[in-house]
């Protein structure tokens, strides 16, 4: 696909404004509602601001800024919460997505409905995958039901302990976002030439061994890209949380953005929330960055 | 053998020529078994409570009962929730369709100054999170009159979907040769007439997949309809969904069959959708 696009250049220079006329209104969608919304939010983190109180907003400074840093404590809280919930979600989806994905690169009879059914995951919604995994963690419907038609005497309420719900949630999760990283290293996987295991088994490599040295170093470039992908978008992941466990038991599993929807949504609080954004994206800005520094010298010392 | 040659022979002539049977079954059929059921088993799991007979204990849907459907259609407004969800998505397919339609053809067939920045800004609105912007967007539509409407629901859809479809449009378009259209306007089509004739019926695979992608995630989504609808009868599926969690969740019939409900469309768009999973992922339209 990028082979012909790169032949494809576009061929022609003109000077009537057509591709503007073509492409405005997506300028104008997005100037309006996600360029503008993400300068507003800036604006209004500098006011008291609550829509159940109108009439009390009024410009504080950095105000909402101290008191989320300095007296804040949820604040730092539900940030640990929301780093252990991005490295336990991207660490399990990338090892059980790339293990999926070296299976569905083998040849094998119906692998066209085997890869169909893997994937269906990938189109739940969260509030659905929700839905589906409280039937299974139910102490009545779920797999503590089953545990005891089998005469376990052991209780099981997954979503009534701190560490239990954390874990539930992190398993739904994994279930449903298993076949992002599984397709997206699976295109990848294909396009590495066959040539490669054919030397390597001339040469008398292992099967391991050509993971390690072929399979792995191939896909060094998709991995830093997905899991950079995978940790941004789980880091704002928010309905299933929302719907599963709802942040608790005791706010054991808000994380920061659960956080920001709850005072946006909860207490109508925008000022605060605003600030809990704008926090929010300067951490994703600077990890981001940092992530690729990394994977750029990482690869660096990988060549030399 | 080539890639294409591997990936298109009988899985039979591959075996046996360097992995035994009992090989094959460690390194492939246990783990897809597990993958397998590690999948399927909640689907399944939803399906048993979605269609059993009250007082059945048995891991199947038996005896076999709609009455649950029924109860979540009729009782539980079900039908209106389908039906908001329904206008939503097809429209927010519509214009996403579309724009990205026009945003993809001056991607792919223009040189024009600000198409560079214009496409980073469409692959860094990927990092900009919409649970993030509930706030600004909230307020946005206030000033509109447009909360408790589906009209909102349908504009922020839109906005968050077009960008990577968009993207995915242009390198679809690239793949069709500039000549066949060059051909029609020697042939007397002007520009709009060649491409209605002669591009757009060889991009019916790219409006299948663009169009699939922003149905299913207009469908799920869940954050906006939460902030920016309060009236019951505007709820959409998950909005619905999720109320139900919280005043049935005693009633686990009820709760798999609206689950079940949300879930029918969305697998049959994705059965539709699937073969283009790869190509949209390398375009970066599946955000997952």
């Amino acid at each position: 696909m990028t082979g012909s696009a790169l032949a494809m250049k576009p061929r022609r220079r003109r000077r009537i404004p057509t591709p503007y006329l073509l492409i405005a209104p997506a300028v104008v969608l997005i100037a309006t509602f996600i360029a503008y919304p993400v300068g507003t939010v800036g604006y209004f983190s500098l006011f008291q601001y609550s829509a159940s109180k109108p009439w009390a907003t009024r410009f504080i400074g950095l105000e909402n800024f101290r008191v989320m840093l300095f007296e804040d404590p949820l604040f730092w809280r539900t940030l640990g919460i929301t780093t252990a919930w991005v490295v336990a979600e991207v660490a399990l989806q990338l090892v059980f997505g790339l293990a999926l994905a070296l299976i569905l690169n083998r040849t094998f009879r119906n692998r066209g409905l085997a890869r169909a059914l893997m994937f269906a995951p990938w189109a739940i919604s969260g509030v659905l995958a929700t839905q589906i995994w409280l039937l299974i963690y139910n102490p009545s419907t779920g797999i503590a039901d089953v545990l005891s038609q089998l005469g376990s005497p052991t209780q099981f309420a997954p979503l009534a302990s701190a560490a239990g719900a954390f874990w539930s949630a992190v398993i739904a999760e994994v279930w449903r976002g298993i076949p992002f990283f599984a397709i997206l290293i699976l295109a990848d996987m294909q396009s590495i030439p066959t040539e490669m295991y054919e030397a390597a088994d001339v040469d008398g490599a292992s099967k391991v061994q050509q993971f390690f040295f072929i399979t792995l170093p191939y896909l060094r470039d998709a991995i830093i890209i997905t899991t950079l992908l995978r940790a941004v978008w789980e880091f704002n992941n928010v309905d299933l949380i929302y719907t599963l466990t709802g942040g608790g038991p005791a706010g054991a599993t808000t994380t920061l953005p659960l956080y920001v929807v709850e005072e946006a949504v909860g207490s109508r609080n925008f000022g605060y929330g605003s600030a809990l954004t704008i926090a929010g994206f300067v951490i994703l800005l600077i990890f981001s960055v940092l992530y690729l520094q990394l994977g750029r010298a990482s690869r660096r010392e990988g060549k030399s | 053998m080539s890639i294409a040659a591997r990936l298109q022979a009988p899985a039979v002539v591959n075996r046996g020529i360097r992995e035994s049977v009992g090989s094959r079954a460690i390194s492939l059929w246990i783990p897809l078994g597990l993958f397998l059921s590690f999948t399927l088993l909640p689907f399944y799991w939803m399906v048993v409570y979605a269609f059993r007979a009250e007082g059945s204990t048995l891991p199947l849907p038996w005896p076999l009962t709609l009455d649950h459907l029924a109860t979540v259609w009729n009782e539980l407004n079900f039908s209106t929730y389908f039906l908001n969800s329904t206008i939503t998505a097809v429209f927010t397919l519509l214009f996403t369709v579309v724009l990205s339609l026009l945003a993809g053809y001056a991607m792919s067939r223009y040189e024009f100054k600000g198409k560079a920045p214009f496409m980073l800004v469409l692959l860094a609105t990927q990092f900009v999170p919409g649970a993030m912007l509930l706030i600004p967007l909230f307020i946005i539509f206030r000033q509109f009159g447009l909360i408790d409407s589906l009209v909102a629901l349908i504009i922020a859809d839109t906005v968050f979907q077009l960008p990577l479809c968009a993207i995915l449009m242009a390198n679809f378009l690239r793949n069709i040769p500039m000549e066949l259209e060059e051909a029609s306007w020697i042939d007397g089509c002007g520009r709009v007439r060649g491409f209605l004739a002669v591009v757009l019926p060889l991009l019916r695979p790219a409006i299948v997949a663009v169009g699939s992608f922003a149905f299913i995630g207009a469908w799920n989504n869940f954050l906006f309809a939460l902030m920016f609808i309060n009236s019951n009868d505007r709820f959409t599926l998950p909005v619905g969904l999720n109320s139900t969690i919280g005043e049935y969740s005693a009633d686990y019939g009820a709760l798999a069959a609206g689950g079940v409900v949300a879930a029918i469309p969305v697998v049959i768009v994705f059965a539709i959708v699937q073969r283009f999973l790869v190509q949209g992922v390398s375009a970066g339209a599946v955000k997952g």
